[in-house]
């Protein structure tokens, strides 16, 4: 049997409550989301908070609204993105990621926050979200910040956010016209991390060129990757065999993969060469076809 | 020094039940040890199996992965709350028709993931019981007599509801109903 550490059971009654325990807990609390990283990182006793502040109990964080920007409560369960009508219809790259991630008894706990604030690389959300330049809304007793995705991951299991601070939202630029997107994982089977994970979200202008790129790289290096010079072989370009290839040299040779279990670090990188390609194609086939 | 007990109330299979637990105490430990429920099984211990699959306010979840205290107020169903009034949930008769299993550890956790399919999704295609079971693992079968035995309850459970409509004053509950 495996049993977690001990630790005080906090369950916070609202956000306010919620940071005075973090401020009580002086850095040895942790909130606990869904838990479907936490509790297992508690059995292998390779977490061992002091205090878990429970934020299963605080109404009002778990909703999905487009108005204007698409805003993602950060308690949102994973299912629920996998299922909401506007996640399918308007941002599919959302519920495709949603849909890869563990397995589905994991997801029907799991949530969107907590995927992106235990910055995971192996975690699928981050790729995404720095594909679709998401930002955070970091929530603490003294106000609340906006931080852009590409400022939230530092490290491994390392964000940007303060240890006084909740991540509590997730906006994402509202989907506009000739906008499509794509999340491709390769994963050995259900449940497993990816061995590579690749994001694109794209923006045609009216000649079908395009006008923005993002594309994002799951477990090929320390955090998730914005596979910068990839989105700059696009960006201006008609997407076609040739400015598709480039961007999928470029993404290939911006991963930092590591040789693991899961295969030889040049093994991944061309998974990340392939999966790059295939999401360019299917992420402007979206925007092309508008679904 | 003694662990903090803290108290929690919750609904097990439609019962109340009353317990002070440790902050640390699984929900999947709770249940085998403190309610001698051993029906959800301990696979693996590190969130990969599925055998110990309860259903958590209408969710099928892993209960080695939430604290027991965490279902403090929250209503849950295991293996043991399928059966009712002697007669086998129409989950257990298809399972039991279909040969759905071999050894039969993961079979709790195998049950209950699917009466929440079915309860969502009265008629799955096979391609969506296979998803549905792709978080609970069987080492014996290859999952085709298990498609088949949720198949089996699929259609069992809308011949009752059909039978129901037609003649409610007359209708018994056909789902469970062997030879």
């Amino acid at each position: 049997m495996v049993i977690p550490p001990k630790f005080a059971y906090q369950p916070a009654r609202d956000l306010a409550h919620a940071f005075q325990l973090l401020a009580q807990g002086g850095g040895e609390a942790k909130i606990l989301a869904g838990g479907q990283s936490l509790i297992p990182l508690m059995r292998f006793r390779l977490a061992s908070p002091a205090a878990l502040i429970d934020l299963n109990r605080v109404p009002g964080l778990a909703y999905i609204i487009e108005n204007g920007d698409l805003r993602i409560g950060a308690l949102t369960r994973e299912y629920e993105l996998e299922t909401d009508a506007v996640i399918r219809t308007r941002y599919p790259i959302l519920a495709e990621t949603a849909a890869v991630i563990a397995d589905p008894l994991v997801r029907n706990l799991a949530t969107v926050g907590g995927n992106l604030a235990h910055a995971d690389p192996a975690n699928d959300h981050p790729a995404t979200m720095l594909a679709l330049r998401a930002s955070v809304v970091a929530r603490s007793a003294k106000g609340e910040r906006v931080i852009p995705i590409d400022e939230l991951f530092v490290d491994t299991f390392q964000t940007s956010l303060r240890p006084d601070e909740i991540l509590t939202e997730i906006r994402i630029p509202r989907r506009g016209p000739k906008t499509g997107g794509a999340y491709l994982k390769l994963e050995r089977k259900v449940g497993d991390f990816a061995i590579a994970g690749v994001a694109a979200y794209l923006v045609l202008d009216d000649r079908g060129n395009v006008k923005s790129a993002g594309i994002g790289l799951t477990n090929v290096g320390s955090t998730a990757i914005r596979a910068k010079k990839a989105e700059a072989a696009l960006v201006g370009n008609a997407p076609d065999d040739k400015a598709i290839a480039a961007a999928a040299a470029a993404a290939s040779a911006e991963s930092q993969p590591t040789g693991d279990l899961r295969g030889p670090a040049e093994y991944k990188r061309d998974v990340v060469r392939v999966l790059t390609s295939r999401a360019i194609r299917s992420a402007v086939a979206r925007a092309k076809g508008g679904s | 020094m003694a662990e903090k007990m803290y108290p929690i109330t919750l609904t097990v299979n439609g019962e109340k039940k009353e317990a002070q637990v440790e902050a640390r105490m699984l929900l999947v430990h709770f249940l085998r040890e403190q309610l001698s429920m051993t029906g959800t099984h301990i696979g693996c211990d590190t969130t990969s199996c599925g055998a110990c699959t309860i259903i958590l306010d209408g969710r099928p979840v892993k209960s080695c992965t939430v604290f027991a205290v965490q279902a403090d107020g929250r209503s849950l169903r295991t293996v043991e709350g399928l059966e009712q009034d002697s007669k086998l949930h129409a989950i257990q008769d298809g399972f039991h028709q279909e040969h759905g299993l071999q050894c039969g550890f993961c079979t709790p956790g195998m049950m209950m993931t699917t009466v929440a399919l079915l309860e969502r999704n009265a008629a799955p295609t096979e391609l969506e019981i296979r998803q549905a079971i792709s978080g609970n693992l069987c080492r014996c079968t290859g999952y085709v007599n298990i498609v088949k035995a949720v198949q089996h309850a699929s259609a069992a459970m809308l011949a009752a509801k059909t039978a129901k409509t037609a003649a409610p004053a007359t209708a018994e509950p056909v789902a469970a109903g062997r030879g």
